[in-house]
């Protein structure tokens, strides 16, 4: 027996990166974790900086990174509006690792400006697409 | 010749004319291309937030959002005008503006009073004259309107409804249909418009929220708003190109009907002189 899908959009401001069937998504909550399969109740809550990870029909994973944005489930769609999103094919390893360093070095030095929230974010948001990076090499 | 010397004159400076307007001609096509092209890559955004407020509007939910409440009288509304910041694209602004006075007038005739937000200088400069408040005014977006540029307008708006000071809030741009068609089009933001769905119909649902239904729902309305009016930038935006190449096309074409007319004159003119000049000179013969 085919597998359970629904139907989902994945869009940003600037495009819609994903329209189609799936069996399983898993993304990132304000509160956690989240596993959503066919047939999920009625649900709105906030999306973290993170990733998107989809079974597509076929049983295909695919990886989108959002930085924050809202997700919306509705029996038989599901929708992710993203700020903004980029695929996990086009992710670019090197800058994540600078981001990184830039913020571990504005961390550990603070100048008059700093705003420690602004920094530990953009550690999250870089953090989050290393992740993604390091999955699809696997 | 005096004659033909000022004809001469006027023909070389409806050219230099012509020349530039046809430059123009091809400078907004090339931009509306690109401006098309921004106006269908949002369109996804806008009209999946536009299914969810949809779902949300349709919803049994606990928590009324004061965004989705229709209130009793309406004393006081705002319209957010989204115009162009040059000039030279024909009617563009001019039947926008006009379309917002017969609103406007509606509304001033039950004794409703209106207030103004502007984006783009000629709708700055327009709603400073007309009278009435202007809320807030933003210009200067350029040819790649970002969606952070219209964020403080509109936050200006949507603090003046939750505050109560306006108690319905309109979005007019122009609707770009195709190239030779622009049309106006005023179009409620504030609250909410019902869906047409019939009331039976409805189910008996609600969301489960994580964290909060006040929060989620403040966040995603205030993005839905933000996203309709974005939308309507990059729309206009487009509008403004197409209107201006099809005024600059006009212009181009009227100053080759004027030069041919003119050089018509001219062709006149220098043949007069000639043959006055050959009856002169035969006439002048015929005495000697």
């Amino acid at each position: 027996m085919a597998a359970m899908t629904t139907h989902l959009d994945v869009v940003s401001a600037e495009e819609s990166l994903f329209s189609g069937r799936v069996e399983a998504i898993q993304v990132t909550g304000s509160e956690g974790e989240l596993g959503i399969h066919p047939g999920h109740a009625p649900l709105i809550t906030a999306l973290q900086p993170g990733m998107v990870r989809f079974v597509k029909q076929h049983g295909d994973e695919e990886f989108i990174y959002i930085n924050g944005g809202m997700l919306e489930i509705q029996p038989g769609i599901v929708t992710v509006l993203a700020d903004t999103a980029i695929r996990g094919e086009e992710l670019d390893e090197q800058a994540a690792q600078d981001a990184i360093r830039r913020a571990e070095e504005n961390i550990a030095n603070p100048g008059a400006d700093f705003d420690y929230a602004e920094a530990a974010r953009e550690m999250a948001e870089a953090i989050a697409q290393l992740r993604i990076v390091q999955k699809l090499r696997k | 010749m005096a004659i033909g010397k000022e004809i001469k004159g006027k023909i070389g400076s409806i050219k230099n004319t012509q020349k530039i307007t046809s430059a123009m001609e091809m400078v907004a096509a090339s931009k509306m291309k690109k401006a098309q092209d921004r106006m269908s890559a949002s369109r996804p955004y806008a009209a999946s937030i536009r299914r969810v407020i949809g779902h949300i509007a349709r919803g049994s939910l606990d928590y009324k959002h004061p965004f989705l409440e229709e209130r009793a009288d309406v004393k006081r509304v705002g319209y957010i005008v989204i115009s162009t910041d040059r000039g030279l694209c024909g009617g563009l602004n001019t039947n926008e503006f006009k379309e917002v006075s017969k609103s406007v007038k509606q509304w001033q005739d039950k004794g409703v009073e209106v207030d103004f937000a502007a984006l783009g200088s000629k709708a700055c400069a327009f709603f400073n004259r007309f009278g009435g408040s202007v809320l807030a005014a933003e210009s200067g977006l350029g040819e790649a309107p970002t969606s952070s540029d219209v964020v403080g307008l509109v936050k200006v708006m949507l603090d003046a409804y939750s505050n109560g000071e306006l108690d319905r809030v309109y979005l007019v741009h122009n609707k770009f249909e195709n190239t030779m068609s622009q049309v106006p089009v005023i179009d409620q933001l504030l609250p909410l418009p019902k869906s047409e769905e019939d009331e039976d119909l409805a189910h008996l649902w609600d969301y489960i929220y994580e964290p909060d239904p006040q929060p989620l729902l403040d966040t995603l309305l205030t993005r839905y708003v933000e996203s309709q009016v974005y939308q309507g930038v990059v729309e206009n935006a487009a509008s403004e190109q197409a209107a201006r190449m099809v005024a600059m096309k006009a212009a181009t074409d009227n100053a080759g009907n004027l030069i041919d007319e003119l050089q018509l004159i001219y062709n006149k003119a220098r043949q007069a002189a000639i043959t006055q000049e050959i009856s002169e000179i035969v006439g002048g013969a015929a005495a000697v």
